[in-house]
């Protein structure tokens, strides 16, 4: 075991050598505070921390930091995204402070997706940072207790520092040496892309492996229930950086219309259970989008139910 | 160089509404160089103009000039003498020189011609696309020759992000991933353990977020 070095649920989970389970909440386009907390209701009980977040796909949606808060509230363990798309180092900073103010113990670090995908494509973007100087940033504020301009912070943050890695991206060649450089920069875990060709995550997990990463780090592999053959489709087609083979397609588009959300869990199930015994998954990540009454099934077929209790 | 588009003429003419004497001055330059505000488009651009307002029935005057530059004095001087007998110049510089011809003559109204995009490169005739925006601080030494701050549309230091596929970047299929250019660039030089080396945060103080910037070189002023 290694030392814990922050009061997040989730670094202990892991740490105790549990397969950990995560799963994710999108937040309204909206002030409505019940979405997200309905939400959180549907999955609390079968995952352990929540991922809020940050204007995915550069959609203007309710602040990731705010819903965090209502998880908070509600005694549930969540995982600030945060994306340097829209914030320079001072709101950066300032954020983390704000969230740590609140005890939420857990960061996600990305860039974000361009805003040209999102309703304001017409809007400025930042990049001040990237997710590698993020995730350095958490870091060193944490460890070292000092802004980015060398001052002390009073009460500096008590973060578990997460960063997303995509295996599935090209040039697949560099995508072990990005993983490595995440590591450097002060990862301690990693949500995956969403999985659905098995084997190329699986040779990912090997080059990992003989580098010893998966030593270096907790990598939680991510998975996304197809909802039909269409979604199988579109992710194909549209979304950059997105693996579906195509026997997946063809399994999906193979049963009738009304069977396919089945076909779809089952998939998702299937994939987490081989991957259970891959060595180095330290858990999963399950972006049920939209879909988040399904995450229990998820959880309690792939065996990973009930969730250890842990304070 | 500093690549610009000219401006549809719709535009140009709705910015030279209210004036009879104008003078469109190009420039030898870059914006000749990328077919947008040379001797060529000059002429052509005070032609349609020309033609324009004779069908609208108007008396305009519209003359012509290239200089040499519009971003030195002493090429901007030339055109002097004559400036008294104009309403207005249309200038088909870029930004630069639209606005250096403002500052020299000061009491007289002038216009831009063209869009002015980027510094770039010709990669064909008819095709130019970026590869600087002046940052101050150059990183290219640790990024095998290939601007990520200028050609990654997340001006990643440490990319490629996870949209990249097949060499494109996620934002258009049909623009290259900087960062795929990058790596085969490292590989093809031996040097692809450079890639793990953490690329530190950048000072963006020498960039656009400084404000705006000046050199002076006291060893060559006069
Ligand atoms: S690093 Fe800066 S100076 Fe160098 S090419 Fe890129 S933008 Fe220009
Ligand atoms: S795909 Fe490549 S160029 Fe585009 S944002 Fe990502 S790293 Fe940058």
């Amino acid at each position: 075991m290694k030392e814990v070095k922050t009061p997040s649920k989730l670094e202990k989970i892991l740490n105790a050598g549990h397969l950990a389970v995560t799963s994710e909440c999108g937040p309204p386009r909206g002030s409505d505070p019940n979405v997200i907390i309905n939400k959180a209701k549907m999955v609390k009980d079968h995952v352990d921390a929540i991922n809020i977040t940050d204007n995915q796909t550069s959609v203007t949606r309710l602040c990731s930091i705010a819903s965090c808060i209502h998880l908070k509230l509600m005694g549930l363990e969540p995982v600030l995204q945060m994306v340097t798309r829209d914030r320079n180092r001072i709101a950066i900073q300032s954020d983390i402070l704000g969230a740590a103010s609140f005890d939420i113990n857990n960061i996600l670090c990305i860039s974000g997706d361009h805003q040209k995908f999102g309703d304001n494509p017409k809007g400025q973007n930042v990049f001040d940072l990237d997710s590698m100087q993020l995730i350095q940033t958490v870091r060193y504020m944490r460890d070292e207790g000092k802004f980015l301009g060398g001052d002390d912070i009073d009460r500096p943050p008590r973060m578990f520092v997460g960063a997303a890695a995509n295996p599935f991206a090209d040039p697949f060649e560099i995508r072990v040496p990005r993983l490595a450089k995440k590591i450097a920069a002060g990862a301690e875990f990693i949500q995956t892309q969403c999985i659905y060709n098995v084997e190329k995550f699986k040779l990912w997990m090997k080059l990992a492996r003989d580098r010893g990463l998966h030593k270096k780090v907790y990598i939680l592999a991510g998975v996304t229930p197809l909802k039909s053959a269409g979604m199988a489709k579109y992710m194909r087609n549209r979304v950059p950086g997105m693996d579906v083979p195509e026997q997946v397609v063809k399994r999906m588009s193979g049963v009738p219309k009304d069977k396919q959300p089945e076909e779809g869990l089952e998939i998702c199930i299937e994939t987490i259970q081989q991957l259970k015994e891959e060595e180095g998954v330290a858990g999963f990540h399950i972006m049920a989008i939209e879909w988040e009454e399904k995450v229990p099934e998820i959880v309690e077929k792939s065996g990973l139910y009930p969730r250890p209790r842990i304070n | 160089m500093i690549v610009a588009k000219q401006k549809p003429l719709e535009e140009i003419i709705e910015e030279l509404q209210d004036y009879t004497k104008i003078l469109v001055a190009g420039c030898n330059e870059c914006v000749t160089v990328c077919e947008a505000g040379g001797k060529k488009e000059t002429a052509i651009l005070a032609s349609s103009l020309r033609m324009y307002f004779l069908n609208q029935g108007k008396d305009v005057k519209i003359d012509e000039v290239t200089l040499e530059r519009q971003c030195d004095h002493e090429y901007l001087e030339e055109i002097r003498k004559v400036i008294g007998s104009y309403e207005a110049i249309l200038s088909l510089a870029c930004g630069v020189g639209v606005q250096f011809m403002a500052e020299k003559y000061f009491s007289v109204p002038v216009f831009p011609g063209v869009d002015t995009c980027f510094m770039g490169v010709t990669e064909e005739r008819g095709v130019w696309s970026e590869r600087c925006q002046g940052c101050g601080q150059c990183i290219l030494a640790r990024t095998a020759g290939i601007c990520p701050v200028s050609r990654c549309a997340k001006r990643l230091l440490n990319g490629p992000c996870g949209g990249s596929t097949k060499g494109k970047c996620e934002i258009d299929k049909e623009l290259d991933c900087a960062w795929q250019i990058i790596i085969d660039r490292l590989k093809e030089l031996g040097k692809l353990e450079q890639y793990e080396q953490l690329s530190p945060i950048k000072d963006w103080s020498t960039e656009r977020a400084g404000g705006p910037r000046k050199i002076t070189r006291e060893d060559i002023r006069q």
